[in-house]
């Protein structure tokens, strides 16, 4: 029975290297996936091009080819990512760039475009009458990356793509499954759904000391997925690699950022978890089977992002012998300094008491050793966002005693919003490189 | 008893949906999660920080209830002025509760 070997080299735009490195070098793959766009990234990085702040993709996209391409080649093992964000096609070219600088010649860079749908969606209007348009991206599903693979890429490079689909693409491609094969795609899809997000199967964002210990987090191996053309997968990660990948995780991870698990929306397909079986047949061997899926959505998903004003923080610390008091006539005194701004776009908080999840719910009654107050704020005027952190900062000499540890911070906010378009008018796009 | 010490959780996000899935450590103990954490329950627990009722997905084969909260679109992830603007550290609160 033909099975190929599917490597997950990164969960988000910020995952660490070391593990993808490890997975080119002795996973033997035929894959190699990197997931490194989430919902906002995409807008930022159009803004930011747009702005000629950036080329428009990913920051670390040079950084990551250097450290695996010379070993994926060696390897034979294809890549496949979404690092292109706002600009596929520079980041393509900047892919060449590296593999001629490692004299890497002959390899052919894909890239995907099409994904976004801006001038589509030109009068979309936010429900807030302050923020404006910057960018819509329709997720794309798996053709165009099948369509890459049956042109021999070795790297496929695109923009927003659902993150299962890129997984899904190699499946489809090796075992010639139909675009309508929906049993087949929804088993593919939650193989992929799985490795997306790579640490977080291995024991990532999993450890609850006492309950749920993982063995040498702090040396996290990524996982593979070993998928036959049943689709079926056997889950694993490297011998020696740290973190642990239990039936518990996969069950964790099957339902992450899921709503209803008999119904996962992807462009390829309606996949259902909820029929997902989880064996363990050894140590960090995990056999997935049995998801399910029927036919795929009429139409595509678009993620809209908005310029929704900066957000301004600073913080301020309190501690010992009356720290709770005195934070508190901080607040009190931030409110009063601060009482320009509407309600609904300034929050404060006392980290430590009840900064996550408001009074409602924090435990209350006693007497912490240190308060940090946090003050955080929205505004569409960056002199306004600067009166914040100053008011803050102040706090110093013209607030109560003892307090310590300012610090100030302001960033630019990109809202979201999902909306839907018919697949009909998306159109995606493909180019090619080669590495001379 | 609390609730984490017969199950496990991980919290995700979606624009102004939080989920939190709620596992069973062992096959046996799924019903008692399906009887005692209710919507309900799960609803008033959280009302400070949501809109509309919770929706429980109960997925038997896995052991597990998913729970989807609804936040107010000021509260959106992309949009929150919050320390945890994903809502992360929310399945800690249902673990925490007493069955």
């Amino acid at each position: 029975m033909k099975t190929i070997r599917i490597g997950a080299g990164a969960g988000f735009a910020g995952d660490r290297i070391d593990p993808a490195i490890d997975l080119a070098r002795d996973g033997k793959l035929d894959y190699l996936v990197f997931e490194c766009l989430a919902e906002r990234t995409i807008a930022l990085a159009q803004l930011a091009k747009r702005q000629n702040r950036s080329p428009g993709f990913d920051p670390m996209l040079r950084m990551r080819m250097e450290a695996v391409l010379p070993l994926c080649v060696a390897n034979r093992t294809r890549i496949i990512t979404n690092m292109g964000a706002a600009n596929p096609e520079a980041a393509a070219r900047e892919t060449i760039s590296v593999a001629q600088s490692l004299g890497l010649s002959g390899i052919r860079v894909a890239w995907i475009s099409g994904d976004d749908v801006m001038h589509l969606l030109a009068d979309h209007a936010s429900h807030d009458p302050r923020e404006h348009l910057v960018s819509a991206n329709a997720y794309l599903g798996i053709e165009p990356i099948v369509d890459c693979l049956r042109g021999n890429a070795h790297v496929i490079i695109t923009g927003r793509v659902a993150d299962p689909s890129l997984f899904l693409a190699p499946m489809v491609h090796e075992f010639g499954w139909a675009l309508d094969d929906w049993t087949h795609l929804g088993q593919g899809t939650a193989i992929g759904h799985l490795l997306e997000c790579a640490g977080q199967l291995t024991g990532g964002y999993f450890a609850d000391p006492g309950f749920k210990n993982v063995p040498d987090l702090d040396r996290i191996g990524f996982p593979i997925a070993e998928v036959s053309e049943t689709g079926e997968a056997l889950l694993s990660k490297l011998d020696g690699a740290g973190g642990a990948l239990t039936v518990r995780n996969c069950k964790e991870q099957i339902l992450y950022e899921v709503q209803d698990p008999s119904r996962y929306l992807t462009p390829d397909v309606t996949a259902d978890f909820s029929t997902t079986c989880f064996a363990e047949l050894g140590p960090n061997r995990i056999h997935v089977s049995g998801a399910r899926g029927v036919e795929r959505p009429i139409n595509l998903k678009v993620s809209a992002g908005f310029a929704a004003g900066s957000i301004a923080e600073g913080q301020i610390s309190y501690a010992g012998v009356g720290a709770l008091p005195r934070a508190r006539l901080a607040r009190h005194i931030l409110e009063s300094r601060l009482g320009w701004i509407s309600p609904g776009d300034l929050r404060m908080d006392f980290i430590g008491i009840d900064s996550m999840h408001g009074a409602a719910l924090s435990e209350s009654g006693r007497e912490p050793y240190e308060v940090r107050l946090r003050a955080a704020g929205r505004f569409f005027d960056e002199s306004d966002a600067r009166r914040l952190m100053h008011e803050v900062e102040s706090l110093y000499v013209n607030g109560p005693a003892g307090g310590g540890g300012v610090v100030t911070s302001i960033r630019e906010n990109i809202a979201m919003d999902a909306t839907f378009l018919s697949r009909s008018l998306v159109r995606p796009t493909i180019g090619i490189e080669v590495a001379s | 008893m609390k609730l984490r010490e017969i199950a496990h959780a991980r919290t995700g996000d979606k624009g102004n949906l939080v989920n939190i899935s709620l596992i069973a450590y062992r096959d046996d103990d799924y019903p008692l999660l399906e009887q005692q954490v209710t919507v309900q329950r799960v609803t008033d627990l959280f009302a400070s920080m949501i809109t509309c009722p919770v929706e429980r997905f109960c997925i038997p084969g896995l052991g597990a209830l998913n729970f989807v909260l609804h936040r107010p679109p000021g509260e959106s992830v992309t949009r929150s002025l919050a320390l945890d603007a994903h809502g992360k550290t929310l399945g800690f609160v249902l673990l925490n509760i007493e069955i």
